[in-house]
C-alpha cells in the first residue's frame, strides 16, 4: 500500500506565538485544533484521529474530551520532538490511506518559553544506584557530565566539524539566519516580525556555544499549530485548497543517538535526514528540480545547510555556496523557510513551518512564491526525524 | 595567555546508569579507560549497549583502552551555565586509537589553541560526589614527566 497522494492537509490552525502565552497548554492545544477545523470546515464532531509527539504534555483523550469526541479510532506519536513534526503528518496519512480514520488532527502546544526551556541543562535521570533510566537519559549521559547538556551544545559539536571538513564559517551559517529573519521581518505572525538582522549583528552576537552564536539558535516559543488531514475525496469538499501529501517519510541514521550521534562515522551533516530524502524522491518521483520552495528545519543555522545537502539540492559541503546571493529567499532558486523559520517566526517544533507550507500551496503566503507547486518539509536532525513533500491539489 | 580553564571537581550533572553501562563508570572510578568488546565477534563499541551491532550477540566484556586518541571535534559552551563549570566548558570528542569515539573534557588548552586531529591523553579527575570522570589533556613528553631527564 502506498501512502503517497491518498491524503491532505485541509485545515491550519495556530494560536499566536509569544514567549508567555499565560494559559495552559491544553488551551493552547484546543485553540489551534478548533481553528484548524474551522478553518477546513470540519465539525469537530467528524475527527476520528489524533496525533503529535511524544514530548507533547497533552494527551489524544484530553484533546479528545475537551472536543466532546465519543469515538477516536487513531491515536498515535513519533519520537523526540523536532524530528516528530512531519512524522506526525505521515502517521495521518498512514491513518487515512489504511481506513483507520478519515479525518486526522495533528497538533503541537508548548509554553516552551514560558514553563519549560530547552535550552536549559537538561536533567540526567541520574537516580543513584539502583535507580530507574531510560535509554534517553543513559544516551545523553555519555555528554553531561562534560558540560555538554543543551541542545545547541550537541549540534555545535557536529557543526564545528562540518565546518572543519568543508570549510564553511560562521558567516556562512549567518547567512542562514540573515536570510530567515529577512522573512521573518514581513511576516505579522512571527516574533521578530519588522527586526531584520544583518550579518554583522549575527557575528556581533554572544556565543552560546562556540561556533554558534545566539542568532544561530532558535527561539523559545509559547504557542501551538494544529493540521487536518483528511482523505482525498473527502478533501473534494473542502473550501480550502488541498496540500496534498504526495510523500511522508520517516527516518533513522546509522549510530543515532538522541540529539548527539556523534559515534557516528561522519558526524558533519545530517544522516537521518538523508535516510528520509531518500524515501521522499523515491515515493513522489519528483526530483529537486521540481520543488518550488522548501522549509527545512532550523533549530540551529548550520541544520540548514546540513539539510541542503542531504535533500540533494547540493553535494556535501556545498551548502554554503548554495545559499549564496540571496538563493534562499524568497525570490531565490530555492527559498527557504519564507515564514521566518524558527529563528524568526516561532519555536514550535517545526509545526509552524508546516502550516507555512499549506499556506504557500494555498497562495495566500505573505512571502508568497508565485506559483508553489511542490514543497518539501523537513524536521530536526540528529534525531530521528522525518518529512514531507507536499503538493498544491 | 589566559588561564587554563579549571576542570570542575564537583557539581557536574551526574550520569544515568543501567547494568548495560556501570561497568564505565565503575573503570573510571579504578582509573581505567574501559571500552565494551563483544566475545563473540570481537567488535568494540561505545556508547554501551546489550547487543553488538555487527554479529547481535549479547556477550561482551570490556578492555583497558590505551587511553591515547585524537580530537574529532570540539566546542565551547558559554550559555547557560552548565552545573559544576564555573565558566565556559571546553567539550572535546575524541577518537580514541582503538577505533570508538567519547566525549569528555580537556585540560590546559585555551580553545583558541586546540588542532582538529591532534593527539591527546585520559587522565581521571575523581569527583568530590565519590565518582570519576575521564578527562584529556594534550600528551606529556618523557622530558616534561621529568625536567631533569632533559638536562
Amino acid at each position: 500500500m502506498s501512502i503517497c497522494n491518498k491524503a491532505a492537509i485541509v485545515g491550519i490552525g495556530a494560536t499566536e506565538f509569544s514567549k508567555r502565552s499565560g494559559r495552559s497548554e491544553l488551551r493552547l492545544a484546543l485553540e489551534a485544533v478548533t481553528a484548524a477545523l474551522a478553518d477546513a470546515g470540519i465539525s469537530p464532531a467528524d475527527v476520528r484521529g489524533l496525533v503529535t509527539f511524544t514530548m507533547d504534555h497533552n494527551d489524544e483523550h484530553a484533546i479528545a474530551r475537551s472536543l466532546g469526541l465519543d469515538e477516536v479510532t487513531f491515536f498515535a506519536r513519533t519520537p523526540v520532538g523536532g524530528g516528530g513534526g512531519c512524522g506526525t503528518v505521515a502517521l495521518a496519512a498512514l491513518a487515512v490511506a489504511g481506513g483507520l480514520a478519515d479525518v486526522v488532527v495533528c497538533y503541537r502546544a508548548m509554553n516552551e518559553r514560558s514553563e519549560e526551556r530547552f535550552g536549559a541543562p537538561a536533567s540526567s535521570g541520574y537516580g543513584g544506584e539502583g535507580g530507574m533510566a531510560s535509554s534517553w537519559d543513559l544516551d545523553i549521559s555519555w555528554s553531561q557530565p562534560y558540560g555538554m547538556a543543551t541542545p545547541a551544545g550537541w549540534i555545535a559539536m557536529s557543526a564545528r566539524r562540518y565546518m572543519h571538513e568543508y570549510g564553511a564559517t560562521s558567516e556562512d551559517f549567518g547567512r542562514v539566519a540573515v536570510a530567515a529573519r529577512k522573512h521573518a521581518a514581513t511576516n505579522p505572525a512571527a516574533w521578530f516580525y519588522k527586526k531584520p538582522i544583518s550579518l554583522e549583528d549575527h557575528q556581533g552576537s554572544r556565543m552560546i556555544v562556540d561556533p554558534l552564536h545566539l542568532l544561530d539558535c532558535c527561539q523559545e516559543s509559547d504557542g501551538a499549530v494544529a493540521l487536518v488531514v483528511t482523505s482525498l475525496e473527502r478533501a473534494k469538499d473542502i473550501r480550502q485548497t488541498s496540500a496534498v501529501i504526495t510523500a511522508a517519510a520517516l527516518g533513522i541514521g546509522p549510530a543515532q543517538v538522541g540529539v548527539a550521534s556523534h559515534y557516528r562515522q561522519d558526524i558533519g551533516g545530517a544522516a537521518e535526514t538523508a535516510v528520509v530524502a531518500k524515501q521522499l524522491w523515491r515515493q513522489s518521483d519528483l526530483t529537486t528540480d521540481d520543488i518550488d520552495l522548501a522549509i527545512l528545519y532550523d533549530h540551529f543555522s548550520p541544520a540548514v545547510l546540513m539539510q541542503l545537502e542531504a535533500l540533494g539540492f547540493c553535494k556535501p559541503g556545498e551548502g554554503r555556496h548554495f545559499i549564496q546571493n540571496g538563493a534562499i529567499e524568497v525570490g531565490g532558486r530555492l527559498p527557504v523557510n519564507t515564514n521566518g523559520g524558527q529563528l524568526g517566526e516561532a519555536y514550535i517544533h517545526g509545526f509552524n513551518g508546516m502550516a507555512e507550507a499549506v499556506r504557500q500551496l494555498r497562495g495566500t503566503a505573505v512571502n508568497q512564491v508565485p506559483g508553489a507547486t511542490h514543497v518539501v518539509v523537513s524536521s530536526g536532525t540528529h534525531v530521528p526525524t522525518s518529512g514531507l513533500i507536499l503538493t498544491r491539489a | 595567555m589566559a588561564p587554563p580553564l579549571a576542570l570542575p571537581t564537583k557539581g557536574r550533572i551526574r550520569p544515568a546508569m543501567s547494568t548495560d553501562t556501570v561497568f564505565f563508570w565503575e573503570g573510571a572510578k579504578r582509573h581505567k579507560l574501559l571500552i565494551q568488546r563483544c566475545t563473540s565477534c570481537g567488535n568494540l563499541r561505545h556508547p554501551p549497549a546489550p547487543a553488538c551491532p555487527s554479529c547481535h550477540s549479547l556477550d561482551w566484556d570490556t578492555i583497558e583502552a590505551s587511553g591515547r586518541g585524537r580530537l574529532h571535534s570540539y566546542v565551547v559552551h558559554h550559555h547557560p551555565p552548565m552545573p559544576g563549570f564555573d565558566g565556559p566548558a571546553v567539550v572535546v570528542l575524541v577518537d580514541l586509537e582503538e577505533g570508538t569515539r567519547l566525549v569528555s573534557n580537556i585540560a590546559d588548552v585555551q580553545p583558541d589553541q586546540l588542532c582538529i586531529g591532534e593527539p591527546l591523553e585520559v587522565f581521571f579527575l575523581d569527583q568530590e560526589e565519590g565518582w570519576t570522570v575521564p578527562q584529556f589533556r594534550r600528551p606529556i613528553s618523557p622530558d616534561q614527566r621529568n625536567p631533569d631527564a632533559a638536562q
